[in-house]
């Protein structure tokens, strides 16, 4: 029997919500993980570990990705957003404020997935159809919902942030 | 606003925190537990020879391994039998960690504790299982040949065979002008839902108290179980389920080896330990349902009403049977859905495979006998050329026959007997939904441009809210604050909004004010579980009577104090008032106050209830014999039965005429669960199950090969619909009230998904011209079944396909 061999770590910074957190991480452990349960950023969740799902999507300099296939090194430099950074209990940002109205959720396990992806593509597209709503929430899974509340969410909240804008 | 509480479309208590991520799910919790991981069998059936761990030893970071002979006591006996039935003569259980044999791949056989999750699974690699390979019997024509046998002391595989008759079928078929046979088949689905199981246990040594949290929907079961096994005090285990990210059905099965193997580590260990399923593990080492052969023989006139029933089924239960044979008993008596045969007779055999067990999934058994029924009327209409809605009207129980005894034994060993249910109204509310009436022009429409749709059907009905009991616990806080309990559990139902608007509404206060608490045993320690569509019934009467003896006691307190009678006065916005007088008035967290007599002073509110504090009666004791000290109270809703809900949809769908892509084109939902707490939850469950629905008619299925190897485990290849998949799904209400509880409601969780398959392949048919007999159906099912149809192999529909019962239509043929 060998000793057991301890494994290596490694030095990153990586900037969630605005603010960098310096790590010494193993070279494996996954984005989601290091968010999850190093800065205890529960909201990113994991529901099938191999990129189906997209309920661990955070947005990756504001493009959304899957954090189960990122490793938590490869962040490193990256501005990571995360469900906690798009807005409170006390201050929900229009996506939020959304499904709450829509009944956009049940359990909530997708939701923080669903709401990271939306953000994202609002901005891009900042007056989506129906038909384009849902082609947009396509690469989520949900098994509660049905979708079609979320669906009626992301339409909802591309008007709440029109408003948001005029009000401005 | 207070009075309209019950009944409207309140936003959701619970969605803030979950927008924001600051829901607290199973994994969101104990970051400073230790990780457990699990070797798990790669093989379907084998004895296991030998577990060798010598490499696994020097992993960095481990902390133990423990295989079945580790286990003391009842932890190493086999997992409880949750629901004996006298039918069920051969029912067996796992172990927690496999002993000597494996039935299933995915059967847990070492527990591996280490630093994390990371280091748990390098171990778990590490150790190698030698095994003796036995046959592994796979599907259920092989459960059915037996040939080879799952467990070697259960004969012909079988673990139960039920037999219910009511009437003479023999005479009754051999008597009808027409009969018909059918075989049919369901495949395997899974609940899938997002957030795998989970469970978290701290043991505290200087305490001997165990606290355990899982993802689970029975938390009492839980606890109850693993008190039992490590043999514990009930007073020292504590079991919350934390947010649960859906359940469905799988999350009722309990103890799963994890929930005792968990605490018993903890405890072991003396340190905190926690599992999370993965994806993988979900798909081999939980639960699955569905897979169903079935035959039907039909006698029926010409008019075609239904005279005779003979159903056969063959349920496959997988390897062992923990939770009992409740989903063959669910389908061969929900079958019936809102008809009422001359006579039926049902025999069900439930198979032992080589797979992972089966146990209830959101229907529970429901979907397959529906289909059986829906498949059934389908083709008597066929058989007599009589437009479908016709057939059903004709064999539909009125609402004049209400409550209507079926004569035979429910799920809850008590009389399947419906309470209420307008089935005609129904049926007319759906015909103009879907436009049943206006069909043929559409399809003639779409026809002459090349286009092939057909228009589907399915009616059903649900027992909902079974016993034995929920319970309801409120208190008022001398703030104002009402906080309620009860004892079962939530996935996502909105359960803290709708008991929070029932509170609302019975006891006249903001809804702001009222707090609710779930599956804690902490807080309520009697509650049975969250299934068979039961919380809003069970709890939701609970905790209504609960808050009535509160509002009784509030009013006499307030009368006494106000020198009123109790008769005068109302509760408007958490304030006791004399109606028409609202001057003279009290809060409740007054009264609040003075239900409690304090010797101490902890705040200003308190000062008013100390013993020096106003008058009081000194030849009267503080607390009246036949009174308690606070303004709270506690109820229990038991039924003497179910209630029963129901629904009918309707679809049309297109056929690719080249490829077989089947489209839903719209889908359309009538449902029927008594008054609404809150239409828009009752909404979004109607859409989470049809979505689910949807799923097991056209994509999921759980593809074992012959070997028993799951070979869709992922959510890569098991084809959970996304939303471009799910239709648009329109829906309208009937709200027949349920005599048999306080608030006449019924349950509305697993609607949604019962009638789905039946509806689709009911389009399908329509579409194609032949019947479909078997769900799930791919495109490339559908093609094969064209050519063979094409082939002459494969019948034809004999019925025109037409939807109205005009003279032009019936002229058509195929
Ligand atoms: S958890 Fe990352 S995609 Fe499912
Ligand atoms: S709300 Fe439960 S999975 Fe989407």
């Amino acid at each position: 029997m060998s000793e057991p061999v301890a494994e290596e770590l490694l030095d990153v910074t990586i900037t969630v919500n605005g603010v960098p957190h310096h790590a010494r991480v193993p070279a494996r452990r996954l984005l989601s993980d290091f968010l999850r349960h190093d800065l205890g950023l529960t909201g990113t969740h994991v529901g099938c570990e191999h990129g189906v799902c997209g309920a661990c999507t955070v947005l990756v300099d504001d493009e959304p990705m899957r954090s189960c296939l990122m490793f938590a090194v490869t962040a490193q430099a990256h501005r990571i957003t995360t469900v906690e950074g798009l807005g409170t209990i006390d201050a929900m940002r229009p996506v939020q404020r959304a499904f709450t109205e829509c009944h956009g959720l049940q359990c909530g396990f997708c939701t923080p997935g669903f709401v990271t992806t939306i953000t994202a593509y609002l901005e891009e597209n900042p007056d989506p159809t129906a038909e384009e709503a849902r082609e947009a929430i396509s690469g989520n899974l949900c098994r509660c919902t049905g979708y079609q509340n979320i669906v009626k969410s992301v339409l909802r909240a591309a008007e709440l942030r029109r408003k948001e804008a005029n009000d401005q | 606003m207070t009075t309209s509480m019950f009944g409207a479309p309140v936003a959701r208590r619970e969605d803030p925190r979950l927008v924001t991520g600051n829901g607290r799910f199973l994994d969101d919790l104990g970051h400073d537990a230790l990780a457990a991981a699990f070797v798990r069998s790669p093989h379907a059936h084998a004895r296991i020879v030998d577990i060798d761990v010598t490499d696994a030893l020097d992993v960095d970071g481990l902390v133990g391994i423990w295989t079945h002979e580790d286990l003391p006591g009842r932890v190493g006996e086999p997992l409880p039998l949750l629901i004996p039935h006298p039918t069920l003569t051969h029912g067996r259980t796992a172990y927690a960690l496999a002993k000597d044999e494996v039935n299933h791949v995915g059967e847990p056989i070492v527990l591996v504790i280490a630093r994390d999750r990371y280091v748990a699974e390098d171990v778990a690699q590490l150790i190698r299982v030698e095994y003796d390979f036995l046959t592994p019997v796979v599907g259920i024509e092989m459960a059915r040949d037996a040939t080879d046998l799952v467990h070697d002391d259960v004969p012909d595989n079988v673990s139960a065979h039920m037999f219910q008759e009511v009437g003479d079928v023999d005479a009754a078929m051999a008597a009808a002008p027409r009969t018909l046979e059918l075989d049919l088949s369901i495949e395997r689905s899974a609940c899938m839902p997002m957030e795998g199981k989970g469970v978290y246990a701290r043991w505290d040594d200087e305490n001997g108290e165990l606290r355990l949290y899982s993802s689970t929907q029975t938390s009492t079961g839980v606890r109850a179980a693993v008190a039992a096994k490590l043999d514990l005090p009930l007073a020292k285990v504590e079991c919350i389920a934390p947010d649960v990210g859906g359940g469905f059905g799988v999350k009722i099965n309990h103890p799963w080896p994890e929930e005792v193997l968990i605490p018993w580590a903890a405890r072991l260990l003396d340190q905190p330990v926690k599992w999370v399923e993965d994806r993988r593990e979900h798909f081999t080492s939980s639960a699955h349902e569905r897979g169903q052969l079935q035959t039907v023989k039909v006698g029926f006139d010409d008019e075609g009403r239904i005279l005779a029933l003979d159903v056969k089924l063959w349920h496959d239960n997988g390897a062992y049977t923990p939770y009992g044979i409740i989903v063959p008993i669910i389908t061969s008596t929900q079958l019936l859905g809102p008809y009422k045969p001359g006579a039926y007779r049902v025999e069900f055999w439930s198979l032992y495979t080589n797979t992972v067990l089966v146990t209830p999934y959101r229907g529970a058994g429901r979907p397959q006998g529906c289909f059986a029924m829906e498949r059934t009327v389908d083709a008597i209409a066929d058989e007599l050329g009589l437009d479908r809605t016709e057939v059903r009207s004709r064999n539909f129980i009125l609402p004049s026959e209400m409550p209507y005894d079926h004569g035979l034994l429910f799920q809850d060993g008590r009389p399947l007997r419906y309470d209420s249910g307008d089935f005609p109204a129904s049926l007319d509310k759906l015909k103009a939904l879907v436009g049943w009436d206006d069909f043929a022009a559409y399809r003639a429409e779409a026809e002459a441009a090349g286009r092939k749709v057909g228009l589907g059907i399915g009616c059903y009905v649900e027992g909902t809210g079974v016993g034995p009991y929920e319970g309801g616990h409120i208190q008022v806080e001398t703030s104002g604050r009402v906080n309620v309990s009860t004892g079962l559990t939530s996935q996502g139902q909105g359960h803290e909004t709708v008991f929070a608007q029932i509170v609302a509404n019975e006891l006249g206060v903001p809804i702001e004010d009222v707090h609710v608490t779930t599956g804690d045993t902490r807080r309520m320690p009697y509650a049975v579980g969250t299934f068979a569509s039961r919380a809003a019934v069970m709890s939701g009467n609970a905790i209504a009577l609960a808050a009535r003896t509160v509002r009784a006691k509030a009013l006499r307190i307030a009368a006494d104090a106000l020198e009123v009678s109790a008769d005068d006065l109302e509760i408007v916005d958490g304030d006791i008032r004399v109606k028409g007088a609202p001057g003279t008035h009290m809060s409740l967290g007054t009264v609040s106050v003075m239900s409690n007599p304090l010797r101490y002073a902890f705040d200003e509110a308190a000062k008013a209830a100390t013993q020096f504090a106003g008058s009081n009666d000194p030849s009267k004791p503080p607390v009246a014999d036949d009174d308690e000290p606070g303004l709270e109270g506690k109820d229990f809703y038991s039924p003497t039965q179910a209630t029963f809900a129901n629904g009918m949809h309707a679809a049309i769908v297109e056929t690719d005429p080249v490829t077989a892509e089947i489209r839903i084109l719209r889908y359309c939902v009538v449902h029927d669960c008594g008054p609404m707490i809150n239409p828009m939850i009752v909404e979004g469950q109607v859409h989470g199950g049809v979505a689910q629905g949807v799923g097991g008619a056209l994509y999921e299925r759980m593809v074992y090969d012959e070997s028993g190897q799951l070979l869709n485990a992922s959510f890569m290849d098991f084809l959970m619909p996304y939303a471009s998949e799910v239709p648009v799904i329109e829906t309208d209400h009937l709200e027949t009230p349920s005599p048999l509880n306080p608030l006449g409601i019924k349950g509305a969780g697993e609607a949604g998904c019962i009638p789905v398959s039946a509806v689709i392949a009911s389009a399908i048919e329509d579409a194609e011209g032949f019947p479909i007999r078997s769900m799930p159906i791919s495109p490339v099912e559908l093609w094969e079944l064209r050519q063979r149809h094409a082939a002459g192999d494969w019948p034809s529909l004999r019925r025109p396909r037409h939807t109205s019962s005009s003279p032009t239509d019936t002229q058509e043929d195929r």
